[in-house]
């Protein structure tokens, strides 16, 4: 329906991707989900995407609020199932390409079984999982990713709880395509995107952003630039990780041993849901 | 779907099959192409069917991770304008409460079939019980209303489910068909229908007139529809939304507008949605309530009883909800005493009740345990009935 | 002519096919209305299993039996749970190596489908060869129509050993009938 145009401009970027009505958002000053918005809409655009051919899908939280920015097919769906909703839309109309916008509690906490599923299968989607360790919709209440002893509203002792590591569930899975960035870091994310989208089955995309309002502050970490801070000094990127364990000093190893790695985890190729399943039709249709 | 195929895919026009599985092929007979399910006892069978017919004829089937993950499929599926249907049991119609209330709010079309089996909890696994019946009406949250269908033999589930379809499409809501685990594995003769006897309902579709607004209705009070992909970029969300489809989950008005068409829709349209049968009804002291399988042995004790001497009449809700409450009310004020038997500790009775309003004795006849009720319960309840009334 | 049938035994005797080849013998192939349903343990083989075929020239009410107009025991449990269950002037067959008990009642026909079927090959067919004896002796449905939905209800591969299954059984019926037996 729409001419695309690269645009060039914030502006223009809004104008051509953004729903108008929706403005302003709902997020909090510091939040990093309005750089997760940008990194996707820059990435459709190097795609040059036809925005008529996408569905958003969401589930609850901040982060799934997304889907309603942009000026695409959009589904708002319930708390966690955003994923089997988007299954159910490619498995019906695998034409359309399906962005998913979930966090760690959505995605991986109340959804964490579909988030499984999903992958096993392998349905051909692109997952954009946002993770602020934290419960922020519904005021900072401890999530499956809150470290051990964070405080959140529900955990004001510290949490006891190991958090868990999405990324290397969607690895063990084997999903075609994982990776994982801190939103500080706006260029990788934007091409990681890209290449999600572009990829043929499913493509988990973990950011790592700050909530300032309902994490940050009572963990120590006040103002987005202490949470980027610490981004710098708790991640380190795949490739520098690999460089040191091969060539760097003990001290070094050391030093990076514990960090969490930030890149692309697994780039690969592996037939789709739906690729398999036009097949079967092709063999057995009457 | 070519038509042709999937008449060739249901095979011999005369069949001896189950209660499942007349479910599966009238399914298909209503041009359903996607179908999500997991599997559970008494009703995986019609999930097996549709994992064999949907390719054949080029749709689509998936078995998800658990119920929830079916029915949001289901609304998924449903927007790319697919016709969509799942199947499941007490256990797993449980776990669907909560996408079938998106379901409502987005006035997406799917069929849910429900198989149902005893509880509380897993309950009988394989016994026939209707234990569900006040679930279907009141099972997710919020103020809503469903529709719900119950058929009395195998024919009647194949010809229903083409009817929950129908509904389905016209009204854009979810539709309940609702069979038991006696029902669902009884076999009978089916009669597959001849393509002209079929009458198949859509939803009804966006013109391209003007600007697409995707809840904004006309007197029928249903919103048209354009699938995704279709360049009209629809905003869905189960939040209270404006005509756009855009979340105002603040406004009192707009959410008192939005819930109260969603249940006008289908209040202000009873007429097209009740179905029911009457034996007897102008001639008759004492009525059976029935419905579902039950019905089956009322019919032959209502024949029982008037050889007797007992007049005795009987209404078979079809329709389960919306309740035909002006039928019931209709019958209270022609007898004295009204019998309801079944399946369950007494589920139906209480709209019966209402809508009695106390013109007449209501007697109940209930049956838990997985056995459906002998005729010569419902006899002796009859005669008993019969004595108080003298 | 409400005919109620109630065909029982264990798991894996092929007890259910019996009953729904039955009930389509008389649905499809004979223009009768016939109702048929089953009931067995969780187990899918080894336990308890009983199906049950209702015929009738008009509409089928209730689904249930209860008191049986023909029962066929294929086990020494199923006879003793239901053998009470069967009308006065009811039909019992049963199969005399498996139902093996002293005070066996005079009307019952001993139909040995399991020898027999062992004799042509495979004792799987044994709930054919009952299928034939019951439409031999009770006539419930006509034998063109028996045949027709045998044949429509096994594999291709298996139609021959089921057809001379049946024929065996419809010719052990016959003899009994023959002689009197019941």
């Amino acid at each position: 329906m729409s001419t695309l145009l690269k645009p060039k401009t914030a502006a223009e970027l809004r104008d051509v991707y953004l729903r108008q009505e929706m403005m302003p958002t709902i997020f909090c000053d510091g939040c990093g989900l309005g750089n997760v918005l940008n990194y996707t809409l820059w990435a459709l655009d190097e795609l040059q995407v036809d925005l008529d051919q996408v569905v958003f899908v969401s589930g609850i939280g901040c982060s799934s609020r997304l889907s309603g920015y942009v000026n695409a097919d959009g589904m708002h769906t319930t708390h966690g199932r955003a994923l089997s909703f988007a299954s159910g839309i490619k498995a019906a109309n695998p034409n359309l390409k399906v962005i998913v916008f979930t966090g760690d509690g959505d995605g991986a906490g109340i959804g964490g079984n579909h988030l499984l599923h999903t992958i096993r299968r392998n349905m051909d989607m692109t997952v954009i999982l946002v993770n602020n360790y934290i419960y922020g919709m519904t005021g900072g209440q401890s999530a499956p990713t809150t470290p051990i002893g964070g405080l959140s509203t529900t955990t004001p002792y510290g949490n006891v709880e190991y958090p868990m590591d999405i990324c290397a569930l969607a690895l063990a899975l084997e999903a075609p395509y994982v990776a994982r960035w801190t939103v500080n870091q706006p260029y990788p994310p934007i091409k990681s995107i890209a290449q999600g989208i572009a990829k043929r089955g499913f493509a988990l995309i973990e950011m790592l952003v700050p909530c300032p309002t309902a994490y940050g502050g009572r963990n120590g970490l006040k103002g987005v630039e202490a949470i980027w801070q610490w981004y710098r000094e708790n991640t380190v990127l795949l490739d520098d990780f690999e460089h040191i364990m091969e060539f760097g000093t003990l001290e070094e190893q050391e030093e990076i041993k514990h960090k969490l790695k930030v890149g692309v985890l697994r780039d690969t190729e592996r037939e789709s849901f739906e690729e398999r399943w036009a097949k079967l039709v092709e063999q057995v249709k009457l | 779907m070519d038509r042709a195929l999937i008449r060739r895919a249901l095979g011999d026009k005369v069949q001896f099959i189950q209660g499942d599985d007349a479910c599966a092929y009238g399914a298909l007979l209503a041009g359903c192409n996607f179908f999500a399910g997991y599997p559970i006892t008494p009703a995986t069978e019609v999930a097996e069917q549709m994992s064999i017919l949907l390719p054949l004829v080029g749709g689509c089937y998936i078995q998800m991770e658990d119920e929830i993950a079916s029915m949001g499929a289901l609304v998924g599926a449903s927007w790319t304008g697919a016709k969509t249907m799942t199947s499941t049991s007490g256990p797993g119609f449980s776990l669907m409460q909560e996408n079938l209330g998106y379901a409502i709010m987005t006035e997406t079309p799917c069929v849910v079939v429900n198989v149902q089996r005893s509880g509380p909890s897993t309950g009988q696994p394989t016994m026939g019980a209707y234990g569900d019946m006040m679930q279907a009406r009141w099972g997710t949250h919020g103020d809503h209303e469903i529709i719900m269908l119950c058929p009395a033999s195998i024919q009647e589930s194949l010809d229903l489910t083409i009817v929950a379809f129908n509904l389905s499409e016209q009204f854009r809501t979810p539709v309940l068909l609702f069979i038991d685990g006696e029902l669902g594995h009884m076999r009978e003769r089916l009669v597959i229908p001849d393509e002209d006897e079929l009458e198949l309902v859509e939803r009804p579709m966006f013109n391209g007139q003007g600007k697409y607004l995707p809840f904004a209705t006309d007197a029928s009070l249903v919103p048209t529809f354009a699938p995704f992909g279709s360049g009209h970029r629809t905003y869905v969300t189960g939040l209270t939304h404006n005509e756009q489809g855009l979340p105002r989950s603040s406004s009192a008005e707009i959410h008192d507008k939005l819930v109260r068409r969603l249940a006008d829709k289908i209040n202000n349209h009873r007429d097209q949605i009740i179905r029911y049968e009457e034996f007897y009804a102008d001639d008759c002291d004492i009525a059976i309530i029935t419905y579902g399988i039950t019905a089956r042995t009322c019919r032959d004790v209502v024949e029982q009883a008037r050889s007797k001497g007992i007049k005795v009449g009987m209404l078979r809700l079809i329709t389960i909800w919306p309740f035909p409450d002006d039928t019931v009310a209709r019958w209270s004020e022609c007898v004295q005493a009204i019998l309801v038997p079944e399946m369950n500790l007494g589920q139906m009775i209480h709209p019966i009740r209402e809508a009695v309003a106390g013109r007449c004795k209501v007697a109940p006849l209930f049956r838990i345990g997985g056995e459906i009720h002998t005729p010569v319960e419902i006899l002796t309840a009859l005669e008993e009935l019969q004595c108080q009334l003298c | 002519m409400r005919q109620e049938i109630r065909i029982c035994g264990f798991g894996g005797q092929g007890v259910i096919t019996a009953s729904v080849i039955l009930g389509k013998a008389a649905a499809v192939y004979d223009n009768l209305i016939a109702c048929q349903s089953q009931s067995y343990g969780p187990e899918a083989r080894g336990g308890a299993a009983r199906a049950e075929v209702i015929i009738d020239d008009k509409p089928i009410g209730c689904p249930g039996v209860h008191v049986a107009d023909i029962l066929i025991a294929m086990s020494i449990e199923a006879f003793t749970r239901y053998g009470r269950d069967v009308k006065p002037d009811g039909t019992i067959i049963i199969d005399p190596d498996l139902v093996v008990i002293p005070d066996l009642p005079e009307r019952a026909y001993p139909i040995p489908a399991t020898r027999i079927a062992e004799n042509l090959g495979n004792t799987v067919v044994a709930n054919i060869v009952m299928l034939g004896a019951v439409t031999a002796i009770t006539g419930v449905v006509s034998e063109e129509a028996i045949h027709a939905s045998t044949i429509k209800s096994v594999p291709a591969r298996f139609k021959e050993l089921n057809e001379r299954a049946l024929a065996a059984g419809i010719a052990a019926g016959h003899e009994l009938k023959g002689l009197g037996r019941g």
